[in-house]
């Protein structure tokens, strides 16, 4: 439809009113620095330049950067005040990731601790 | 060739299943040969099946919910009329492994076929409109949306006499779903009917955030939109955020089933307990999905029969919200009993303590609604007081067995079982009919017979009270979910009484089916005329009903909340209804049978996968990409209503209202 439905501030599409040449510079970079930080963790795995327990946190680390990466050049979520709807929905959908995250790895670690068989004493039981 | 299917998938030694579905077959054949004789084939073709037109989607959505409860219903008069006869020994006419079949196809009929499709029917119907809007953000996707439910609804309904339906509950625990316990095609059909209709419903919340967020007309900020839009907007954010969810778990379901996977198995590092966990993270969140749009119809009744704005919008708008993010804190009490620690435990009980709050400030809000107001009682009215009293009771027992130890004794009984249906149909359902009987003069031009609308309320609350008062008694003395027969004594005046509610409700039903008839025949004495028929508040009644398909000829203009509200209060001061406005002519989405097309495919692919047909389920999965290329491709996608159209239309509706106003002059402001 094509009725000029007016805008509330904080209702813009993402990308909404950028000019081209500025546009393809933010892809670029946005692309560039996604294979900078792809390249990055490989590198990390390979190397011995990380303290090998730590590998993990540091492609988590990495992994988080890529995201930002991602919300910042390709969705284009920014802290601007045309961007709340974005932000918000952002906000919500990481709070409910991490409530299942974190709430699932807690019920389900005090549960494996619940349920632990004590096979000694399972063993004299009558 | 076929993969598992043979002839030895048709149940030809049960004659119940059979019966029940030459009983479907014929009824279908019989709407085929009538839709024939009267040449309407190319009419539903041209006018329904391929709209993209939101109130016709909604009125389909609406259309099969009404079915499936149907459906669900009757398999609810087995069980209950299986309990009632196996005591003392005897076995019933329902044999174990159906009995089984029975009990989980109507939690699942109820419950994705029944409930959801009839809540999304109405947001679908109710939420462009009350917006002054002309569409949803995506109407094409509307259209694939409904398409894919009524796909799985079709895949459930054929497990009836192609291969058998689930034997493990509406929700498939693991292991008894994994293959080595249910090695049948049951769980597959579940499984698929779910995945595809679970894919619907997901567009349909992208859609409707969308359509909310961005769609509204000029002037309608988010303060000012109707209370049913925010309970929309709140429902079908928790549909975003909480079908993914139940997406990926029976995904990783199926991979345990089909590949060969150990997610949930008892060996191999497999942890069937997980399952558990995840499918309730996604099931709370549907509970609130289905009760915050049954909520928002409440409201606008109370609030249009009470001839008052709504008590304490903002409290309502901040409740709905506080409900939406509390939904995900508390899933946990559906398995208290599981085993994990007293910490856990306390922490999800007094979260789901704390989630009763919401709902209580809207309780209270509706009956400061009603209080000092012209209160009227219209059968909209009926349900929505009688789902008021019988969710405080509903409300009060989710309370008490929020408290984990109480929940340690009452888990999986007939307690739980009167619990939820006493929310589910005392709220989602009564509020279901609730907007039916609302919405349905705006729907379909016509208000349906109060008389009987009476009579079908009546029977319905006292079946509802004497079968979960019923369920409720025997869950206290003991007896467990899910039991083919029983032996104890003391359990069966209870359960006859169980029994004798159905019999009420079947009247019930019986009355509202008639309802429909009778206003159907008498549709001229029930014409609705003006386009406002109960004095409504919201900009839905503004315009003709049905409405035109492009539902407003100009976009309104709110100035306040109650946007309609404020303005027949202007005209009716000023005597007159504001000069006639600037016509144009209007683009309109136009009609696709993309929908349909990509939901034959579907179901093509989730029959194939169900019986292992690989190339039959290949062939399907081309047929749906070609169709969305040929979509992604389209010339042309909007039509053009011409201005003289519009101006006819508009000045049609401007008539109607001007005599109404002449005639209620006196009306008091």
């Amino acid at each position: 439809m094509s009725d000029p439905y007016k805008k509330d501030s904080g209702d813009t599409v993402p990308g909404e009113g950028e000019d081209g040449a500025a546009s393809l510079r933010g892809y670029t970079l946005g692309l560039a620095l996604a294979l900078l930080l792809t390249g990055a963790s490989f590198w990390v795995a390979s190397t011995n330049l990380v303290w090998a327990p730590s590998v993990p946190v540091a492609i988590v680390v990495l992994a988080v950067a890529q995201m930002g990466v991602h919300l910042v050049f390709f969705l284009h979520v920014t802290t601007g005040p045309d961007n709340t709807n974005n932000v918000l929905a952002l906000a919500f959908g990481t709070l409910v990731v991490l409530l299942v995250i974190v709430g699932s790895i807690w019920i389900m670690g005090h549960l494996s601790h619940g349920m632990a068989m004590d096979h000694a004493a399972m063993g004299n039981m009558p | 060739m076929l993969g598992k299917l043979d002839w030895s998938a048709i149940p030809f030694a049960q004659p119940i299943p059979l019966f029940a579905a030459g009983l479907v077959m014929l009824a279908l054949l019989g709407a085929a040969i009538w839709v024939t004789r009267r040449g309407l084939w190319s009419y539903l073709w041209r006018e329904w099946i391929t709209s993209v037109d939101h109130k016709r989607i909604g009125i389909m959505y609406s259309m099969l919910a009404l079915l499936m409860l149907l459906r669900g219903f009757i398999d609810a008069i087995m069980m209950r009329s299986q309990q009632s006869i196996a005591v003392h020994g005897a076995k019933g006419y329902l044999p174990p492994e159906h009995y089984d079949q029975i009990f989980s196809a109507h939690g699942t009929i109820m419950i994705f076929f029944g409930a959801m499709p009839f809540i999304i029917g109405l947001m679908n119907f109710v939420v462009p409109l009350q917006l002054g809007v002309r569409d949803v953000a995506f109407p094409t996707l509307n259209s694939v949306s409904f398409w894919l439910t009524a796909s799985g609804a079709l895949l459930v309904n054929m497990s009836l006499v192609i291969g058998e339906f689930a034997r493990t509950g509406w929700l498939p625990y693991a292991p008894l779903s994994e293959t080595t316990y249910s090695p049948g095609v049951g769980v597959d059909y579940y499984l698929w009917a779910i995945q595809i209709s679970g894919a619907g419903t997901l567009m349909t919340g992208i859609n409707l955030v969308t359509t909310i967020l961005k769609m509204r007309t000029p002037g309608m900020s988010y303060m000012r939109m109707p209370m049913f839009c925010w309970t929309a907007l709140g429902s079908n954010m928790l549909i975003v955020a909480a079908f993914p969810i139940l997406t990926a778990t029976l995904a990783m379901l199926t991979l345990d089933r089909y590949l060969g996977f150990h997610f949930f198995t008892n060996e191999a590092g497999g942890n069937m307990m997980m399952f558990v966990n995840l499918i309730w993270a996604w099931g709370h969140p549907e509970v609130y999905i289905l009760i915050l749009p049954a909520f928002g119809v409440f409201s606008e009744v109370f609030s249009t029969f009470s001839g008052k704005p709504l008590f304490g919008y903002r409290s309502m708008v901040a409740a709905t919200l506080f409900i939406v993010v509390v939904s995900f804190f508390v899933w946990l009490h559906h398995f208290f009993t599981m085993g994990a620690g007293a910490d856990v435990n306390a922490f999800f009980g007094i979260a789901t303590s704390v989630i009763a709050v919401g709902t209580g400030v809207k309780i209270y809000n509706w009956l400061f609604t009603m209080v000092g107001g012209r209160l009227r009682f219209p059968t909209p009215m009926l349900w929505s007081l009688a789902f008021m009293v019988t969710f405080v009771v509903g409300g009060m027992t989710g309370v008490l067995m929020a408290v984990p130890p109480a929940d340690f004794l009452l888990h999986n009984s007939m307690f739980l079982v009167a619990h939820f249906h006493n929310v589910i149909v005392g709220g989602v359902i009564f509020g279901a009919f609730a907007g039916y009987s609302f919405w349905f003069p705006k729907a379909f031009g016509f208000q349906l017979d109060e008389r009987w609308g009476k009579r079908a309320f009546w029977p319905s609350l006292i079946g509802f009270v004497l079968t979960f008062g019923a369920l409720y008694v025997v869950g206290l003395e003991g007896m467990t979910r899910r039991l083919q027969r029983t032996e104890v004594d003391d359990w069966i005046p209870w359960l006859h009484v169980a029994l004798a509610g159905v019999g009420f409700m079947m009247l019930g039903v019986a009355a509202q089916a008639i309802q429909l008839y009778i206003s159907i025949r008498d549709r001229e004495r029930l014409r609705d005329l003006t386009g406002d028929p109960w004095d409504g508040r919201s900009l839905e009644w503004s315009t003709s009903s049905p409405p035109p398909a492009f539902n407003f000829a100009v976009m309104p203009d709110v100035r306040g909340e109650e946007a309609y509200w404020g303005m027949k209060r202007r005209a009716i001061e000023a005597q007159s209804l504001g000069d006639e406005p600037a016509y144009e002519s209007i683009d309109m989405p136009r009609n696709s049978p993309t929908g349909i097309v990509t939901a034959f495919f579907a179901t093509l692919i989730g029959f194939a996968l169900i019986w292992q047909i690989w190339w039959l389920a290949i062939l399907g999965f081309l047929g749906t990409y070609a169709t969305f290329v040929v979509f992604a491709w389209r010339d042309r996608d909007e039509i053009s209503v011409p201005v003289e159209e519009v101006t006819r239309i508009d000045r049609a509706r401007r008539a109607a209202r001007a005599r109404h106003l002449g005639q209620n002059d006196e009306e008091p402001a």
